[in-house]
């Protein structure tokens, strides 16, 4: 079970519609419509990861959400959740604000390039880091806007965005753990952040 | 597609090798049944049919909970034959014989297929070439025009004579496709899902233009006699090629004909001081394919089943409004599409798509990468069938789920 599956479905009511944009092989849509009995939808867009849904039996478009998401009304949906993916995406603020559109409440997740490790790797090596959570080198990274905590926050606080709920992860030490001093100090200590958030 | 040189081969069978109906993934060798309905035959625009038959096929068996049937519907050209040989000698399988069959994305280990050549079809089914009792002629141009809808209610009569409660998923692509949208709205309880590739709720105004050019060569044809050309004992064979070969040039790609045939020329030679008749390659291919098409099809038929593509409009009725449309459906919906089908392309399927999300109802769909254009949806393309038999195994537990065996 991943650690951010459960935070994420305490924010999910029971019974409601969730679109998952970036849905990858539907397992948190699998996850909440077997804990949540979530009406789910997914999007995505690479072809392996649809079958993988297809597979599973997860309802799942095929489309890229970076060209637009006009085909869904307004408030069509009680959820919209964008999940390791906010980073990967050509046009972060708009596929955020095309998600606040769509959804009644949006759950985000990134991971932080804030994280102390992220720094010291800058600061010391003089180069982009590469760790575990980030595995990629700075050309072929599919992650091409990575954010800091205070950078979502800043963000959320110009568009009139208000943050529902936050959660801090920090995966650094082997198991997935959540504790008060990364609650402190997230933009340093989190290697992941989970935002609950609706305008 | 189906070439001239790869149907000979095909025929040919040298050195001994086995037959295509006897490989493990072949439904066999199957035969046409039969089915007579004596009672009335309304059809959607008025007119009656003292009883009608329907020549059909099935493969596999329905189980005992009665919930695996699948319904495959035809599209244009199509007939009941989908999967199998009718014979040992039989040169090539049924239309869809790529995806029906054990362990194909239809499998017939699990599923009761059901194909059946659509009302007004010249494949045996009740249709123009077909006597009408009242004058002891064949019906030829009086037989009564079709909808989509009146397939789906023929079907619908087939379907309780077979037994079959509910259909585990009706599928189609094309004008088939169409049949599977038009069986979710008029029977929503009858399916579980409606499997629709490469389709459209309506055609464009395109399409049927080229439809319409399809008609004309037709019905310009001498021989044609105002369709009662069966009575005259000739068949407007000239008519019928030329509107085959308009279509099968709109069902390829122009980058695959580019690639198949390029400019090469099947006779003659530009060299000069030479003045022999030249002809192309894509020349000599598509005259073959008018010409086979011509020799095995009624041209009565063809212009029914062409104008039941151009009427069909799935949300007319519901106010042009096709979320309202689709909001009377109960089943489940997986939508495909080929991404160089300019027929019916992609745009037209997620057109089909985002009316479905906006009804809220459940829909997945894929855009499939290949070079086969329209076609594509007839042929062995790789992800197509892995997405299919994804879909179709999901299916197959859901019908161990309500209580069905293997």
């Amino acid at each position: 079970m991943r650690s951010d599956f459960l935070a994420i479905e305490e924010w999910v009511s029971n019974g409601s519609r969730v679109l998952d944009i970036g849905c990858g092989d539907g397992a948190l849509l699998q996850h909440l419509q077997a804990n949540r009995q979530v009406r789910g939808l997914g999007v995505e867009i690479d072809e392996t990861k649809i079958l993988d849904c297809v597979a599973k039996g997860i309802e799942v478009i095929e489309q890229n959400a970076d060209q637009g998401m006009a085909n869904f009304a307004d408030n069509s949906f009680d959820t919209v959740l964008l999940t390791q993916t906010l980073q990967a995406v050509h046009r972060p603020d708009f596929v955020l604000e095309e998600m606040l559109r769509i959804g009644k409440e949006c759950v985000i997740t990134f991971p932080n390039f804030g994280h102390w490790q992220a720094r010291r790797y800058l600061l010391w090596r003089g180069k982009m880091p590469v760790s575990k959570f980030m595995p990629y080198k700075w050309y072929d990274t599919p992650n091409i806007h990575f954010c800091t905590v205070r950078d979502f926050e800043q963000l959320c606080a110009e568009r009139n965005i208000s943050v529902l709920h936050r959660s801090f992860e920090s995966r650094s030490t082997g198991d997935s753990h959540r504790s008060a001093l990364v609650d402190r100090w997230p933009n340093l200590l989190a290697t992941h952040a989970l935002y609950h958030v609706t305008r | 597609m189906n070439d001239p040189q790869t149907s000979s081969q095909a025929a040919g069978q040298p050195g001994g090798k086995a037959h295509g109906s006897t490989a493990a993934s072949s439904v066999g060798l199957v035969a046409p049944r039969h089915f007579r309905y004596d009672g009335a035959f309304r059809t959607s625009g008025g007119r009656e049919l003292p009883g009608i038959e329907l020549v059909y096929e099935t493969y596999g068996e329905l189980n005992a909970a009665k919930n695996n049937a699948i319904l495959v519907c035809h599209a244009l050209s199509g007939d009941h034959h989908a999967a199998g040989y009718h014979s040992d000698s039989d040169p090539k399988p049924g239309w869809w014989d790529e995806h029906i069959g054990p362990g194909k994305a239809i499998d017939t280990r699990h599923f009761y297929v059901v194909s059946v050549n659509n009302l007004g079809g010249c494949g045996g089914s009740t249709g123009p070439s077909s006597i009408n009792p009242e004058t002891g002629k064949a019906w030829g141009p009086d037989f009564p025009s079709l909808r989509v809808r009146d397939w789906v209610d023929s079907q619908h009569i087939l379907m309780e004579h077979l037994g079959v409660a509910q259909w585990a998923a009706v599928i189609g692509g094309s004008l088939g496709g169409m049949q599977a949208l038009r069986w979710a709205l008029e029977y929503p309880d009858l399916l579980r899902h409606s499997v629709v590739i490469a389709s459209a709720l309506k055609l464009t105004a395109q399409n049927i233009g080229f439809n319409n050019t399809a008609r004309t060569a037709i019905i310009s044809d001498p021989d044609f006699h105002a369709g009662r050309y069966q009575e005259h004992g000739v068949w407007p064979k000239n008519g019928l090629s030329i509107a085959r070969m308009i279509g099968h040039i709109t069902y390829l790609s122009g980058d695959l004909m580019g690639q198949k045939f390029g400019r090469e020329l099947q006779a003659g030679s530009f060299a000069r001081g030479n003045e022999e008749a030249l002809e192309f390659q894509v020349e000599s291919y598509l005259r073959y394919q008018g010409e086979k098409f011509a020799d095995s099809f009624d041209a009565n038929t063809y212009l029914l089943m062409l104008r039941a593509l151009d009427y069909f409009d799935l949300a007319r009725e519901y106010a042009d409004d096709a979320v309202a449309a689709f909001r009377h459906a109960r089943c489940k919906f997986m939508i495909m599409s080929f991404s160089t089908d300019w027929r019916f392309s992609p745009a037209r399927s997620r057109e089909i798509v985002d009316a479905l999300i906006a009804a809220e109802k459940p829909v997945s769909y894929a855009e499939v990468d290949s070079s086969y254009g329209h076609d594509s949806f007839l042929l062995p393309v790789q992800r197509y069938q892995k997405l299919l038999g994804a879909y179709m195994r999901q299916v197959h537990a859901e019908c161990i789920a309500l209580g069905g065996q293997s």
